[in-house]
C-alpha cells in the first residue's frame, strides 16, 4: 500500500516502514528552540547532566521572541542561551537576525528531514517537504541531546486546492478559510498535505504561510510536496544539492480529502478571540482599527512587503492608525531595502522594528491598550495574545492589513488593486507566484 | 492512585495564552511566581481559589496554541492534580505528560464547577461525588504511561538513559 509523505519521512528516520497510528522512535536532523522555550529546556538538561547536542551544527537557538530584550529577567535568559551554545557548540541566532522559522527555512532545513522545534509554528518547515513539528521544551531538549524523539505517526488529510486566486486574494486567505472550515481542532494530531495546481503555482513564501498555520487547526504538520519551486528556492539559498523530489503516493491512505476552489475565495478575516472565527471581508468592513501589524513567520517576507507596497501605493496612512512593520529576517530586511519597499513603507508611516517576532507574542513592541483593535498578518488572535486581554486582534492577509492602515478601518483590499489584469504592479506579484 | 479534589470548569479552546499569558514572559525562569497567574485570562480568581489536589475541567481543545511547556507546568505547580477535558491540543497533551501532569480525555460536559471528584488513574474512572455520575477516561498510549510513571520525560531518560517506550 502507498504511503503519505508523513509516513515516508518518519519511516526513513525510524529505519523501517511505518503506518499511521504507530508510535516510533525517529532520528531528528534539525532542532530549534527560542528565547521563550530554550531556558527551560536547558535547565531540564542540566538537571540530569545531559548538556550536549547530538548535531550541534543543525541545532539552532534563536533570540527572537523578546529581542532586543525589554527586561533584565529576559536579558538573563538570553545569557543562559548563549552560554549553553558556547558549551555545546550549538548555533545561536541572536538579536536582529530574525524569526526562528524563517531562518531555519532560509539556511538549515532540507526536503525529507525531520525538524523538531520548541515553538508551535515549527510546522512552517512543512513547506520544505520536511516533517517539521512543534513540541515543548523538554521534548526538544532530549531531542537535541540524544538526536532522536518519539513520534506517533499521524493520519493525514489531503487538502486539494485548484484554480487561480482572484486579484487581492492570497495564501493567507486560503489558510484562514480552511481553518474556519474545519475548526481550531479540526485536524488535531493529523498531518496536512497541501496539493493541487494552486499549490504548485505558489511561491515558497506563500507555501510557508499555509504550513505555518497548520497548527491553528490543531495539526501536527502541514506538508507540501517538493518540486521545481522548492529546487529553485534551494538553488537561490546555495544548497541545491540538498534537493529531493518528495510526495505522497497516489494510493496512500488519507483520512480525509478536502477540496477547495481557490478562484471562489474572498479576502478572509479571523475575528477575536479564536483563529477559526473566520468571516468573509464583507462582514468585517468598517471595523475601526487602532494598530496595524505587518510581519511574523506567517507573513513577514519580501513577497508580503511587496503586496503591502502595492496597496499603499501613493496613498497616505490614516493618522489615527499606527503601523508596525517587522521583517521576518535580516535577509528579508536587506532585500526589502534594496527593492525600495522599506523606504516606501516608512514614508507611508510604518514604524520599522528589528527582524524578530515583534508584538506577536505580547512581550514588547506594540502591546495593545484596553479596548483597542489590531489587524495583523500574524497567526493567532487569542485573548491576551498581544499582551493585553482587553485588546482585540483580527487576522488577515498583508493586502487587507495594508488597506486598513490607509483607511483606519477594515476594508476590502480588492478596491485598492488596479483592475487591469495584465498591466501594472499586480503582474509582478502573480509572476512571482508562478515561478 | 486515587486523586481527590474540586472541579474548576472552563470552556472550549482554552489556549496556552490564557493559561500562561505572554505578558508574564519574563517570569518563565521563575515558574512559582508565574503560577500565581495561572489561567488568569480565563478566570482571574482561579489562582487564588485553587487548592492542592483540585481539578481543571474543560471542554474541547484544551491547551491549544503555543508550545510553551510553562503552561502545564504552572497548572501543576498551582496544585492541580489532573486536567480533565473532552479533547486536548496535541503539544499541550504531550507536554503535560512530560512534566508529570495527568491529562484525561473524558465526557467532561457531565461535570460542573464546584463538584467534588475522585479520579482513579489505574481504573480509568472519574467519580463525581456531588452528582453521582461515573465517567470512564481513555487510557494513555503505553509510551506515555511509561513516561508518566517515571515522573515525566526527564525522570524517564534519567532512569533508562534513553527512550524506553515499548
Amino acid at each position: 500500500m502507498g504511503k503519505t509523505l508523513a509516513e515516508k519521512i518518519i519511516g526513513k528516520h525510524a529505519g523501517r516502514e511505518v503506518s499511521a497510528g504507530e508510535i516510533v522512535l525517529a532520528k531528528v536532523d534539525v532542532c530549534l528552540m527560542q528565547d521563550g522555550t530554550a531556558p527551560l529546556a536547558i535547565r531540564q538538561l542540566q538537571k540530569i547532566n545531559l548538556e550536549k547536542a547530538a548535531h550541534p551544527q543543525k541545532t539552532v537557538l534563536f533570540i527572537d521572541h523578546s529581542a532586543p530584550s525589554p527586561r533584565k529577567e529576559l536579558s538573563n535568559d538570553h545569557m543562559t542561551i548563549r552560554r549553553f551554545a558556547e558549551k555545546t557548540g550549538c548555533q545561536v541566532s541572536d538579536v536582529g537576525m530574525g524569526i526562528c522559522h524563517q531562518i531555519i527555512f532560509e539556511s538549515y532545513l532540507n526536503p525529507g528531514e525531520i525538524l523538531i522545534g520548541a515553538d508551535s509554528h515549527t510546522c512552517t518547515g512543512g513547506a520544505m517537504a520536511a516533517f517539521s513539528t512543534g513540541m515543548g521544551s523538554t521534548d526538544v531538549a532530549i531531542g537535541i541531546a540524544l538526536g532522536k524523539t518519539w513520534l506517533r505517526v499521524p493520519e493525514s488529510f489531503k487538502i486539494e486546492v485548484s484554480g487561480e486566486f482572484q486579484p487581492g486574494v492570497y495564501a493567507k486567505d486560503l489558510i484562514l478559510y480552511l481553518i474556519g472550515l474545519i475548526g481550531a481542532d479540526g485536524a488535531t494530531y493529523k498531518s496536512l498535505e497541501f496539493v493541487g495546481d494552486t499549490i504548485e503555482n505558489m511561491s515558497m513564501s506563500s507555501r510557508m504561510t499555509l504550513s505555518n498555520m497548520a497548527i491553528e487547526a490543531g495539526a501536527k504538520a502541514g506538508l507540501i510536496w517538493s518540486d521545481k519551486v522548492t529546487k529553485e528556492f534551494l538553488k537561490r539559498q546555495g544548497r541545491v544539492s540538498k534537493f529531493k523530489e518528495l510526495k505522497g503516493d497516489e494510493d496512500a491512505v488519507y483520512e480525509r480529502v478536502i477540496k477547495i476552489d481557490a478562484s471562489k475565495l474572498v479576502p478572509t478575516i479571523s475575528f477575536p478571540h479564536t483563529v477559526d472565527n473566520t468571516k468573509p471581508i464583507e462582514e468585517a468592513k468598517g471595523i475601526k482599527i487602532d494598530q496595524v501589524f505587518l510581519g511574523t513567520c506567517t507573513n513577514g517576507r519580501l513577497e508580503d512587503l511587496a503586496v503591502a507596497c502595492q496597496i499603499i501605493n501613493g496613498r497616505k496612512k490614516n493618522p489615527k492608525t499606527r503601523f508596525i512593520l517587522v521583517p521576518a529576517s535580516k535577509s528579508v530586511f536587506l532585500n526589502a531595502m534594496s527593492k525600495g519597499y522599506i523606504r516606501k513603507l516608512v514614508e507611508f508611516g510604518a514604524a520599522v522594528l528589528a527582524p524578530g517576532c515583534g508584538p506577536c507574542v505580547g512581550v514588547h513592541q506594540g502591546i495593545l491598550g484596553d479596548g483597542e483593535s489590531c489587524i495583523s498578518t500574524m497567526n493567532r488572535n487569542f485573548k491576551g495574545r498581544m499582551g493585553n486581554p482587553e485588546g482585540f486582534i483580527y487576522l488577515a492577509s498583508p493586502a487587507t492589513v495594508a488597506a486598513a492602515a490607509v483607511v483606519g478601518k477594515i476594508v476590502d483590499p480588492r478596491e485598492f488593486i488596479p483592475r487591469k489584469k495584465t498591466k501594472g504592479k499586480k503582474v509582478k506579484v502573480s509572476k512571482k507566484k508562478k515561478k | 492512585m486515587v486523586l481527590k479534589g474540586k472541579a474548576y470548569k472552563f470552556g472550549d479552546d482554552i489556549s496556552t495564552d490564557l493559561i500562561a499569558p505572554g505578558r508574564y514572559f519574563h517570569l518563565r525562569s521563575n515558574l512559582p511566581e508565574m503560577a500565581k497567574h495561572v489561567l488568569e485570562d480565563a478566570d482571574s480568581s482561579f489562582a487564588s481559589k485553587v487548592q492542592k489536589g483540585d481539578f481543571v475541567v474543560a471542554s474541547e481543545n484544551f491547551g491549544c496554541g503555543s508550545s510553551r511547556e510553562h503552561a502545564p507546568t504552572i497548572i501543576k505547580l498551582a496544585g492541580v492534580s489532573a486536567v480533565l477535558a473532552k479533547s486536548f491540543a496535541r503539544i499541550f497533551y504531550r507536554n503535560a505528560i512530560n512534566v508529570g501532569l495527568p491529562v484525561l480525555i473524558c465526557d467532561a460536559d457531565k461535570l460542573s464547577s464546584g463538584d467534588e471528584l475522585e479520579v482513579d488513574l489505574e481504573k480509568g474512572e472519574i467519580k463525581d461525588l456531588t452528582n453521582g455520575v461515573t465517567l470512564k477516561f481513555a487510557p494513555l498510549p503505553k509510551a506515555m504511561i511509561n513516561i508518566l510513571n517515571d515522573g515525566g520525560l526527564i525522570g524517564h531518560i534519567q532512569k533508562h538513559g534513553d527512550f524506553k517506550i515499548d
